[in-house]
């Protein structure tokens, strides 16, 4: 099969160059058409979008990025306001600040607990809720409720579980720790962690429930009469199955995980016991919000972000989300 | 191969695109900011409609609404727009949004003191002593308390409007259970309080003898250390002339004297969800004159100054003011209409409906002497207005949150948790306080 080659020399010329049809709109049209492509209208509808993304992601994180670098803080419109250039002087503060070092080193614990248990537990899950027939729907329907319920909610009921005289320490009785779980300095992140993996679990599940459907039945019958028992067929068909799946999950978790703030925010009431569940978006937000000082809260952010994208990649090379 | 040469050009063609679909949206960005711009400052002569908000407290919203509708009666053109505060995390976050945004109100009847150096370094702030009788009609209303209120420059960017002197509630049921008397209980010095909490623990009458909130939020040293200190010093501020007073022998004893609640488990180091004086957790609370109507049907309870360690008498102690005062903003276009409702919002009149429907006691001097009837009629509001001259307030100085939180932090660790030497760390607070206060 012969195949139109071109030789790299040679360049097909581009529709402005080419002579101007007659009645065509001459070069004026090539010109635009170059410019806007071949549906004009295409870009319209697409700009709602795009704006959206400039206003809301890339916008952001921009002026994030410039903030880091001044003395910033919020002004009245028309304040006439000094917001000096200061350099690296922010992520200096940021990374001389134990309180703040503390968070990003709590978080880390959060991520070590929550994103391998969140990866393990919906995938085991979603393969039992897969397989099961009875009750599918009721038991669907309720690991995916505390994903929809509002945190304030679950968090009232995790104070009351979790507190010295509550559920989970009337049932360990003297193996109860003291202080209580949320008060304890070494449980308390933990506690949280457990907590969210709790929380989000219904979404991951769905989520591998979904990559499920995409596993063929074949493979599995396929290695039944070869003779692979149940454990063997979940590591060797399952898991490489819902590979793309899981890298998804590892980097949703991940990056939820880094934005932790609802649940120190609310449930060790700002970080407690003596910050030992504090996370960098809470500092954010006393330091941006509550005490003025949204340089220093973007710096966090510009280190929290490059933190994240490391992890992300990491995740990427490691479960092989080339092949996603 | 063919697609090796046609790709730059394709390249080139969606990069164009890219650029086409970015010029589209950049121009919607445009005119959408043209539709939003605003924000310009008013002026102080302006005279027109105005918006204020007020806070969602149910009683302040029927305060709020009677008093609008009793000027707007009398103004009608110069009518006010009235509307609870946005809901948000604070309100102070959701002001600071909007002076930011420029789009705040006129007036904002809900203004915290300790959000006041913020506001004002955002230029969000009228200065109330711009006004021809600003500096006359506040001092004249508040008397010597609106001092407290003076920027450090020494002018008003707020109204001092109420307070809610913070007192150690008590219920006298669980007292009486207790075997202790509960007309008189023995609260006055610290070592009678210790003595009556370990008596109400050890009855069993409530778990703990008083459980104010051990979280770590900036705010909450104003409703366990700041009242006991204002108590134990007769009426020294966090921070005056420009540094911090807290690591002084008396903020030491306060600090050793909660140290001890809280290593005896005479206070909970837990967060709690419901009310603890209400659901009878804890026997004390702290509290201002807004919980009488709360705890009216609820608890059978009194109320007595916090303890020192010399002893507190009732007629001379100093406790945390709680107050809640009225900025004017500077994306109002009509201040002087503004200046006008406030100065009626803060009347005699006003004020005396305001103490009548929330409780809550107007930042106005000789406050039993303007109101005999009222606190006639209503003896449990008694001492509340008595107390009501004698408080002190969250310092008006820079970074003020930042220095409560540092303040907060090192409460948390060494008088909560017990961990170190209090000296120490309030002197290590002391310097971080004093290096914040000193930032611009």
């Amino acid at each position: 099969m012969s195949t139109p080659t071109v030789s790299p020399g040679s360049v097909t010329p581009s529709p402005a160059a080419r002579p101007a049809k007659p009645g065509g709109g001459g070069p004026r049209r090539g010109r635009r058409r170059q410019l806007l492509g071949r549906n004009p209208l295409g870009l319209v509808l697409s700009a709602p979008y795009l704006l959206f993304v400039l206003l809301v992601f890339a916008y952001p994180l921009v002026f994030a990025f410039y903030m880091s670098f001044h003395d910033y803080f919020f002004a009245a419109p028309g304040a006439v306001v000094d917001r000096p250039f200061v350099g690296l002087a922010n992520f200096q503060e940021v990374l001389s600040d134990p309180a703040i070092v503390r968070s990003f080193g709590n978080v880390g614990i959060f991520l070590l607990i929550n994103v391998p248990l969140t990866v393990v537990l919906s995938l085991v899950l979603a393969t039992a809720l897969n397989k099961i027939v009875r009750a599918r729907t009721f038991l669907r329907v309720s690991f995916y409720v505390p994903y929809v319920t509002a945190s304030v909610a679950v968090v009232v009921v995790w104070l009351f579980l979790f507190n010295s005289n509550g559920l989970i320490n009337q049932i360990l009785g003297p193996l109860a720790p003291d202080p209580a779980w949320l008060i304890n300095p070494l449980l308390a992140m933990p506690t949280i962690a457990i907590f969210v993996t709790w929380k989000q679990m219904g979404f991951f599940i769905l989520l591998y429930l979904a990559a499920l459907q995409n596993v063929s039945d074949e493979l599995y019958e396929a290695a039944a009469t070869d003779g692979a028992g149940k454990i063997r067929m979940f590591f060797s068909i399952t898991v490489p199955g819902v590979r793309p799946a899981t890298v998804l999950v590892l980097l949703l978790a991940t990056v939820t995980g880094a934005n932790l703030f609802t649940e120190p925010y609310l449930l060790t009431g700002g970080g407690g016991p003596n910050g030992a569940s504090s996370s960098p978006v809470l500092i954010m937000y006393q330091r941006g919000i509550e005490q003025g000082e949204p340089g220093i809260a973007a710096a966090i952010g510009v280190i929290l972000v490059i933190g994240v994208l490391i992890l992300a990649f990491i995740q990427r090379k490691v479960a092989g989300g080339d092949e996603s | 191969m063919h697609s090796s040469t046609t790709t730059p050009h394709r390249s080139a063609r969606a990069t164009r695109r890219l650029l086409a679909a970015a010029a589209t949206s950049a121009a919607m960005i445009v005119t959408l900011g043209a539709c939003s711009s605003g924000g310009d400052s008013g002026s102080a002569e302006g005279r027109g409609d105005i918006t204020i908000w007020y806070s969602n407290n149910e009683n302040e919203v029927t305060w709020g609404k009677a008093m609008v509708e009793a000027w707007n009666a009398d103004n009608p053109d110069e009518q006010v727009k009235a509307q609870e505060i946005p809901a948000g995390k604070s309100s102070e976050e959701v002001i600071g949004a909007a002076i930011t945004a420029g789009n705040a109100p006129c007036l904002v009847f809900n203004t915290a003191p300790v959000a006041v150096p913020q506001f004002q370094k955002q230029g969000g702030l009228v200065d109330l002593s711009s006004f021809e009788d600003g500096d006359s009609y506040i001092e004249a209303r508040t008397g010597d308390l609106s001092k407290q209120y003076q920027s450090e420059d020494g002018k008003f960017y707020q109204m001092p409007w109420k307070s809610n002197p913070v007192m150690l509630f008590y219920n006298k049921d669980l007292f009486a259970a207790a075997g202790l008397d509960p007309e008189n209980p023995a609260l006055a010095t610290y070592d009678e309080f210790l003595a009556t909490s370990r008596t109400l623990v050890s009855a069993g009458v409530s778990q703990y003898a008083i459980n104010p909130s051990a979280t770590s939020e900036f705010f909450q040293s104003w409703f366990d250390f700041y009242p006991a200190y204002a108590a134990e010093t007769n009426g020294t501020l966090f921070v005056e002339d420009g540094e911090a007073t807290f690591n002084s022998e008396e903020g030491v004893a306060v600090g050793e004297f909660w140290k001890t609640v809280y290593a005896e488990n005479l206070a909970g180091k837990e967060k709690y969800t419901g009310d603890s004086f209400a659901d009878g957790l804890a026997a004390m609370a702290s509290a201002g004159p807004w919980a009488v109507s709360v705890y009216k049907d609820v608890v059978n309870w009194g109320a007595v100054p916090f303890p020192s360690s010399a002893g507190t008498d009732p007629a001379s102690a100093y406790t945390f003011s709680d107050a809640k005062n009225v900025g004017m903003f500077t994306a109002c276009k009509n201040q002087a209409t503004a200046w006008d409702v406030l100065k009626f919002a803060t009347s005699e009149e006003q004020d005396g409906q305001l103490l009548e429907l929330t409780g809550q006691m107007p930042l106005r001097q000789d406050l039993p002497a303007v109101y005999p009837d009222y606190f006639a009629a209503n003896p449990a509001y008694e001492q509340f207005g008595d107390q009501a001259s004698r408080t002190v307030e969250v310092p008006q100085v820079n970074n003020s949150v930042a220095a409560w939180q540092a303040f907060r932090d090192t409460w948390t660790k060494s008088v909560i948790a017990g961990e170190g030497d209090v000296t120490d760390a309030f002197d290590a607070a002391a310097d971080k306080v004093n290096e914040l206060i000193a930032k611009p």
